[in-house]
């Protein structure tokens, strides 16, 4: 008997998701983690990443940011400043950001503070687009 | 007496000003419900948060993070002060202020310099004629705002407290407690209070040991700055609720008003009136006598 872990993630503006899944992973800023059922109580920050959860065998993604995961029984709790789901991303934005990223990236290489901003901004815009790029070939693959 | 035409000219302004209060204040009541279900909806990720927060500060000592050492000496105090950006609202902004210029003034008086971060409209109007130099100020921002203030807000707070420049920061906001009651409140941001975090009773481990990824100490370094931000955005989103309360119920009150204008002054108009007609039968009878005699 296969159990099933509740994934619930957390924003400050609302309840992005509850649902009873398989596996998540979660781009840990130690590098990435995966839980299955019957993880040991775990705490961890989050970097900016994507995060994959298994509901039926079948991989789904979700874009986070500044956050923190805890395992506690099957329990799985997201706390992130930022999640959304691939359908709510707007690549516009994020190829926007990329570009402007980049060009702060290059303009200000010697300034720290600016730098380390902008460098967050770009990995945000990243893998705000991949995270619809994996949700798009899932979701193909999957028939 | 006055003339007929004034009255009535009067009675009709009146009824559209009440018109305007009307709606006003269903609208006022629309945003009230927004902002209470953004109240609800935060709720998970505090409680949790706070959760999270009690479990890991529970062993640490104070030592590990520098937000969680109090200054040595108090030199300079942050006020960070979040009133509404509009007025129409009663008593409501002017009781956040009045309460922070107190505070500003006592500090003041203590020897302390004070500094102040302004979030909305009246409230940066309001420390703009007082002595007390204004950091940041956040105008046109309460209407629509989202976590991200929060964060900027943030940024600046905790970036004055590790660097030495703040070493007390104190939010004055308008507490939302009921529809009927809003009350300005004074929290302590940092230096932290053990005992704040230790508010979270609730023991959800149970005495497990958690792996923690990166160490408690990484992890604190994580956490701790967002409880700032947790702080204050919840600060933000009570002001806005009480915002709306206070603008509904002082509009209501304004609708009343208008109502017991409109009926005082329909009685000055009746009379005025009846005057009038009283007038002109006295003239027709006066002049049917006159043409008699």
């Amino acid at each position: 008997m296969a159990r099933n872990l509740q994934l619930e993630v957390v924003t400050p503006e609302r309840l992005v998701l509850k649902q009873s899944v398989d596996y998540v992973g979660a781009p840990g800023l130690l590098g990435e983690f995966g839980i299955l059922p019957g993880h040991v109580p775990f705490l961890s920050a989050l970097g900016i990443g994507n995060m994959m959860y298994k509901q039926g065998g079948r991989p789904r993604y979700l874009f986070v940011s500044g956050g923190f995961a805890e395992v506690l029984g099957d329990t799985v709790t997201i706390l992130a400043e930022v999640a959304e789901l691939p359908e709510e991303i707007d690549l516009d934005r994020a190829k926007k950001a990329r570009h402007r990223a980049m060009e702060r990236l290059e303009a200000q290489r010697r300034e720290r503070v600016d730098y380390a901003r902008a460098k967050a901004a770009l990995q945000r815009s990243i893998m705000r687009m991949k995270c619809r790029e994996e949700a798009k070939l899932a979701a193909s693959g999957g028939r | 007496m006055p003339a007929l035409k004034d009255v009535k000219v009067k009675i009709n302004a009146v009824k559209k000003t009440k018109q305007i209060t009307k709606a006003m204040n269903m609208v006022a009541s629309a945003k009230l419900r927004n902002a209470q279900a953004r109240i609800e909806r935060f709720r998970p990720y505090a409680d949790k948060f706070y959760e999270m927060l009690g479990d890991l500060a529970k062993g640490a000592d104070p030592s590990v993070h520098p937000l969680l050492e109090p200054h040595a000496e108090i030199k300079t105090v942050l006020l960070v002060v979040i009133t509404s950006d509009r007025g129409l609202c009663g008593a409501f902004n002017n009781n956040i202020t009045t309460m922070a210029q107190k505070l500003a003034r006592k500090k003041a008086a203590e020897g302390k310099t004070v500094k102040v971060v302004c979030v909305g409209r009246k409230s940066r109007d309001s420390f703009r004629r007082s002595e007390f130099e204004i950091v940041q100020a956040y105008v046109n921002e309460m209407n629509a705002f989202d976590f991200t203030l929060a964060t900027r807000i943030g940024a600046e707070v905790i970036g004055g407290y590790v660097g030495g420049t703040y070493d007390e920061v104190v939010m004055c906001f308008g507490k939302f407690i009921s529809l009927a009651r809003q009350e300005p409140t004074q929290l302590t941001v940092l230096p932290l209070s053990p005992e704040e975090q230790a508010d979270a009773p609730k023991e959800a481990g149970g005495g497990l040991e958690y792996i923690y990824e990166p160490s408690v100490e990484g992890l604190l370094a994580e956490l701790l700055p967002r409880f700032i931000n947790v702080q204050l955005y919840r600060g933000l989103l009570d002001t806005s609720a009480s915002e709306h309360a206070a603008r509904m119920r002082s509009m209501d009150n304004a609708t009343r008003n208008c109502d017991d204008l409109v009926s005082s002054l329909t009685l000055v108009y009746n009379k005025a009136r009846q005057a009038a007609i009283t007038k002109e039968l006295m003239d027709i009878v006066g002049g049917s006598e006159a043409l008699k005699g």
